[in-house]
């Protein structure tokens, strides 16, 4: 069993949009393509993006956090937007748990988008076919590539290592550990859509120092100052000892 | 979400085209065991041919709703999982099956079956009558669910939608019908306007039920689920783009909270009081005029409910466009 997934650590995302933009040069001329790009530097420009990254303010002013939240296709293991296809053109890979649309077969019906709550899914206006994250699967598994190379182009493209690829149902993979280790949780649990794409989400580093790391606990005289000087023969230790 | 006009002529016309086979047949079963006059075959024929008439306006209008309909066959394939399969084969069944239904009483094929004792010969249209109804009643259900079946658009998951497009589309028929016999049978009009008027305050209770319940309803997901982080506060900023996707067109009516409140109050004059007053009008006055115009003004107001039901519905993937920058 095997489930291919991306794990986004929402901790190091700084909303750079260079996974947006690396997927689109990736996609737009590979299998899934092209996604289109209508009037891009007119008034109202549209166009087919497989992953988007949106900024959400958390809390209130001054006490406010940034919070930059990258949306793909989750690769849902009971995705909702499969069986309601008519044809048969979405569908779930046995193999590997990507969802993926059969362009050839798709009707452009629009009804998998309704099915899902994500919003993950946008029609090409152009093909008039339902278009969504393929995880790079022409890229994955592409044997002319370099080992390292095997992997989604947004995940080779995150400067800040904010994107993990790799097998959720493997115990000892990357993916897995992150999400055992560092708090993983799923979108929208309440659909049971079970998503296999994980977020880690925003984590502080603080240190804890407790009062009594603030005064000499082995001080005996209560006092800071040059200790009394102990005999020669005493055992000496730097720390302990004022010279 | 954004109402698809195509997919409102869809279900609204084929509801008429069922609705109208349901009362003729209704007519021939009372007529068999004699509590109406006996009708000729060019009736039921004649209204069988409206029937279809709709129906397959209404299967033109679903091809407009897609993107690729020249490969619209492939549709039918996914039946085991897809209530939209299950309508695509549902709805040329029930076609052919009302098709047929007239066939049989235009070209006068009606034998005497052995085993159905009633005073006329019509055995073998009892029989593929009772067929095209229990095709009329999968062909609703297949057409409710494939609203009612997505969990998480909650205006729709309901029982309700599925009573609802069963009771509209029979109430239009049964007005279509009352209009077609005071043209063509006027001592059937009382009789079909009576039914007209039980079924229309039928759909008015399942309707009022389910505004009412969609009015009160709690959304399951909020923006706290949809990026999993806990607070009383989130808002967005930015959804990642300045103009407009699928995800912003597909999703949002773009109509004022004014016009949304008065479209409903529109659609409960226009499909309840209005026609059912035009009906009673009809059979009084002895004019076929109003009968046919309360079945236009029905359809007017149903085109408007189901406007209003596509509207109402509030698609969790909202949750993510709400900001453009």
């Amino acid at each position: 069993m095997t489930q291919l997934a991306l794990v986004i650590d929402l901790n190091v995302c700084v909303g750079c949009h260079a996974c947006v933009t690396s997927c689109k040069e990736w996609n737009t001329s590979g299998e899934a393509g092209f996604m289109s790009d209508d009037r891009p530097y007119g008034v109202d420009p549209t166009g087919t993006f497989f992953n988007r990254v949106q900024t959400f303010e958390v809390g209130e002013f001054p006490r406010t956090e940034t919070v930059h939240f990258p949306k793909s296709c989750l690769h849902c293991e009971e995705p909702p937007c499969v069986p309601v296809c008519p044809t048969g053109a979405s569908y779930k890979r046995p193999a590997d748990g990507i969802v993926l649309v059969d362009y050839n077969k798709c009707i452009g019906c629009k009804y998998c988008s309704w099915a899902c709550p994500y919003g993950a899914r946008e029609i090409d206006e152009h093909q008039k076919v339902m278009k969504k994250c393929t995880l790079c699967v022409d890229r994955i598994y592409d044997q002319t590539l370099p080992e390292a190379e095997r992997k989604p182009a947004c995940v080779l493209a995150c400067p800040t290592s904010a994107r993990l690829f790799g097998d959720v149902y493997d115990p000892d993979s990357q993916v897995s550990v992150a999400i055992r280790e560092s708090g993983g949780y799923a979108l929208m649990p309440e659909w049971g859509t079970k998503p296999a794409n994980h977020y880690l989400p925003r984590r502080k580093t603080r240190m804890k120092i407790h009062d009594d790391e603030l005064m000499r606990a082995a001080n005996p005289l209560k006092k800071e100052g040059k200790l009394p000087k102990p005999a020669l023969t005493d055992p000496s230790l730097d720390d302990v000892t004022s010279w | 979400m954004r109402p698809a006009f195509s997919v409102i002529f869809l279900t609204t016309l084929i509801g008429v085209g069922q609705g109208l086979f349901l009362a003729l047949f209704t007519i021939e079963t009372y007529a068999s065991v004699g509590l109406l006059p006996p009708q000729s075959g060019a009736f039921f024929g004649r209204g069988s041919a409206i029937a279809v008439g709709f129906l397959c306006a209404g299967l033109v209008a679903s091809f407009f709703h897609l993107g690729h309909p020249e490969r619209a066959w492939r549709s039918a394939a996914m039946w085991r999982t897809s209530w939209l399969a299950r309508e695509v084969i549902a709805l040329p069944v029930a076609t052919g099956a009302i098709m047929l239904y007239g066939l049989v009483h235009q070209l006068h094929w009606n034998i005497v079956v052995p085993g159905i004792g009633t005073q006329l010969p019509d055995g073998l249209s009892l029989i593929v009558g009772a067929g095209a109804v229990a095709a009329t009643f999968v062909l609703f259900l297949c057409t409710g669910m494939i609203y009612a079946c997505i969990r998480f658009l909650q205006e729709w998951a309901t029982w309700l939608t599925v009573a609802n497009y069963l009771l509209f589309g029979t109430a239009s028929g049964f007005v279509l019908a009352s209009a077609y016999s005071a043209y063509q049978s006027p001592q059937l009009e009382t009789f079909l306007v009576t039914w007209a008027t039980i079924i229309t305050a039928a759909a008015l209770v399942t309707r009022v039920t389910s505004l009412i319940r969609n009015a009160r309803i709690r959304h399951r997901s909020s923006l706290q689920t949809a990026i999993g982080v806990r607070h009383a506060r989130i808002a967005q900023t930015a959804q990642g783009f300045m103009g407009g996707s699928f995800n912003t067109r597909e999703f949002f009516h773009g109509a004022s909270p004014m016009l949304l409140r008065s479209l409903k109050w529109v659609f409960l004059l226009l499909v309840f009081p209005v026609p059912v007053l035009l009906l009673w009008a009809g059979v009084l006055s002895h004019s076929p005029v109003p009968a046919l115009a309360a079945f236009i003004v029905q359809y007017c107001g149903l085109v408007v409910e189901r406007w209003f039901f596509f509207a109402q519905a509030n698609h969790p993937q909202n949750l993510y466009y709400q900001v453009i920058s």
